[in-house]
């Protein structure tokens, strides 16, 4: 090992070397990997073998009829429920996946501020017995007043309508510092100034470099705001710009598919 | 003022069992409290009362081998309770009953089985006793128990309060971030049986769920604050349990119950004047402003 400050130095030459910003890169990088993933419940297929990557800082839609497995899919993404075959890669940390269920099972009359549930979202830095810094504080009340609720921070939450409940998970999400965004049918039930504000919080992170993906079925809206589309009908339908996906013929396709689903998918084979 | 002194102070100074049933459900009241809060904000409160019941073989057992012993009852029945409250946990998760039916039918089991253990050797004051415990006969033993029951109570809660919390208003947020819902879970559960046991000589197994539950609903009829609901709470309890001593001395009433009365009356009274959503507030609306 030779002499130990001989040593430290050499551990320490690395940092001194170490160039001010990260060389540019060529191509975007992977950030998630789809390789045949099937996913089943009780065998049967919802999710079939379905592959491809999402780059950093996309901004893609997850699109297909009802049941065609877009929950399921992103469920597993988020780590929620096992993949039954293949495998689902990560360019980045695990922990740097944030996710918001399609339907958030929360009693809202439940005795807690704004700024509290916000400040939840701080959880992976704090944990369970950290004490919530200044910065973190400031950032959570820097979030809600970038969803369109500034002032409202200590509000209890039970005050809130369903929208402004929404943006109020939209702003735990933004402070959990996700670089992936998993968002589940995110303007479901809610009014049309809601979702334009959230769609122009979705867009600023894509602007951030955040990849997000979001299981929509307004196709208009898809086509308007989202560059990238992946239809599915449990397999893979189309997959690439928003537009080319949602052709009339791919839309087809896909509808066919989802008329043939009476019973539960037949036990896979392939 | 020499009334008041007489009336209030003199017999806790006068007698000893005073004394120690103070000290008994005062101690009680700081961990209950909390616990009762959780209880109401997981939406458990009636499942606190059906663990209540599933100490009872348990302490039917340790009293068959025993005797009325302090120890092999409490023992007996902090391991049954915990098995009955982590298989209802566990039948909820692996089977598509929800964790109230589970338990409900666990309960009613331990239940039967309770009386039936006790109607075997013991006489039906053996079984009152059980049920209803005896606050003015709790034994150094007892007060030891309660006031370690107490502290660690308090000190796990402590550990576990933001966990517990994130747990009862979004699990699946807090499985999403790592978070040990699951461990939280299980060892709320297992200081509600802890404190029911504590309890049990004091107030009995039925009554011990009173000092949770009566205060914490009350405290959540006033504050909408998690941190003072728990103060409140706390506070109650301690008032409910004077009062209930010091009623329970000059009527010459069972003192167990008088004070879950007490308690019920600051509820009843919590339920009409609530600020935060008591009856009266509901009901006396106020006009609409007119110019």
């Amino acid at each position: 090992m030779g002499h130990p400050i001989e040593a430290a130095l050499t551990r320490a030459a690395p940092h001194q070397h170490r160039p001010a910003m990260p060389p540019p890169q060529s191509q975007p990088a992977e950030v998630l990997g789809l390789h045949d993933v099937t996913i089943a419940y009780d065998r049967h297929p919802v999710v079939h073998h379905i592959g491809g990557s999402f780059e950093a800082g996309s901004l893609t839609a997850l699109v297909g009829p009802n049941g065609a497995g877009k929950s399921t899919l992103l469920k597993a993404i988020a780590g929620l429920l096992p993949v039954t075959a293949g495998e689902i890669r990560f360019g980045l940390d695990r922990r740097a996946v944030g996710y918001l269920p399609q339907v958030v099972d929360v009693d809202r009359s439940f005795p807690l501020r704004v700024i509290d549930v916000v400040d939840f979202g701080h959880w992976r830095k704090i944990g369970a017995l950290h004490r919530l810094a200044g910065e973190d504080r400031a950032a959570s009340i820097a979030a809600v007043a970038s969803v369109g609720l500034g002032g409202l921070e200590y509000q209890p939450i039970g005050r809130l309508s369903v929208g402004q409940f929404q943006r109020v998970l939209f702003a735990r999400l933004m402070v959990q510092e996700a670089a992936l965004i998993l968002l589940d049918e995110p303007f479901n039930a809610i009014d049309q100034t809601t979702t334009a504000d959230l769609m122009r919080v979705v867009t600023d992170w894509r602007a951030e470099g955040r990849t997000v993906i979001a299981a929509l079925h307004d196709l208009e809206q898809v086509k308007r705001e989202f560059p990238d589309a992946l239809l599915m009908a449990r397999e893979l339908v189309a997959w690439g710009p928003a537009r080319q996906t949602l052709s009339e013929d791919n839309l087809a396709r896909a509808r066919a598919l989802a008329a043939g689903w009476s019973d539960p998918a037949a036990i896979c084979v392939r | 003022m020499q009334l008041l002194y007489e009336h209030l102070v003199q017999p806790f100074i006068e007698f000893g069992f005073m004394r120690r049933a103070l000290v008994a459900c005062l101690a009680l009241s700081v961990s209950a409290g909390p616990i009762g809060v959780f209880l109401v904000l997981r939406r458990m409160s009636l499942m606190g009362d059906a663990l209540s019941h599933a100490i009872l073989p348990g302490a039917a057992i340790g009293f068959l081998v025993a005797g009325l012993s302090l120890w092999a009852m409490s023992l007996g029945g902090l391991v049954v309770a915990l098995i009955v409250a982590l298989a209802a946990g566990a039948m909820s998760r692996v089977t598509p009953l929800k964790e109230d039916a589970a338990l409900a039918g666990f309960f009613l089991i331990s239940l039967a089985l309770g009386v039936l253990l006790v109607s075997m050797k013991g006489s039906s004051v053996d079984l009152l006793h059980i049920l209803f415990g005896t606050l003015l006969a709790v034994s150094n033993g007892a007060l030891i128990l309660i006031a370690a029951s107490a502290s660690l109570t308090v000190i796990a809660l402590a550990l576990f309060y933001r966990t517990l919390i994130l747990e009862c208003f979004d699990p699946g947020f807090l499985r999403a971030v790592g978070g040990k819902g699951g461990l939280a879970h299980a060892v709320f559960l297992a200081l509600v049986v802890l404190n029911m046991v504590a309890a049990m000589q004091a107030l009995g197994t039925l009554m011990a769920i009173g000092l949770m539950m009566l205060p914490a609903t009350s405290a959540r009829l006033w504050t909408i604050s998690i941190g003072r609901m728990i103060g409140l709470a706390v506070l109650l309890a301690m008032l409910s349990s004077i009062a209930g001593l010091i009623v329970s001395y000059h009527v010459n009433l069972a003192s167990g119950p008088a004070v879950i009365l007490a308690a019920g009356c600051i509820y009843l009274a919590s339920l009409a004047a609530g600020s935060n959503g008591g009856l009266l507030r509901r009901y006396m609306r106020r006009p609409h402003l007119e110019h």
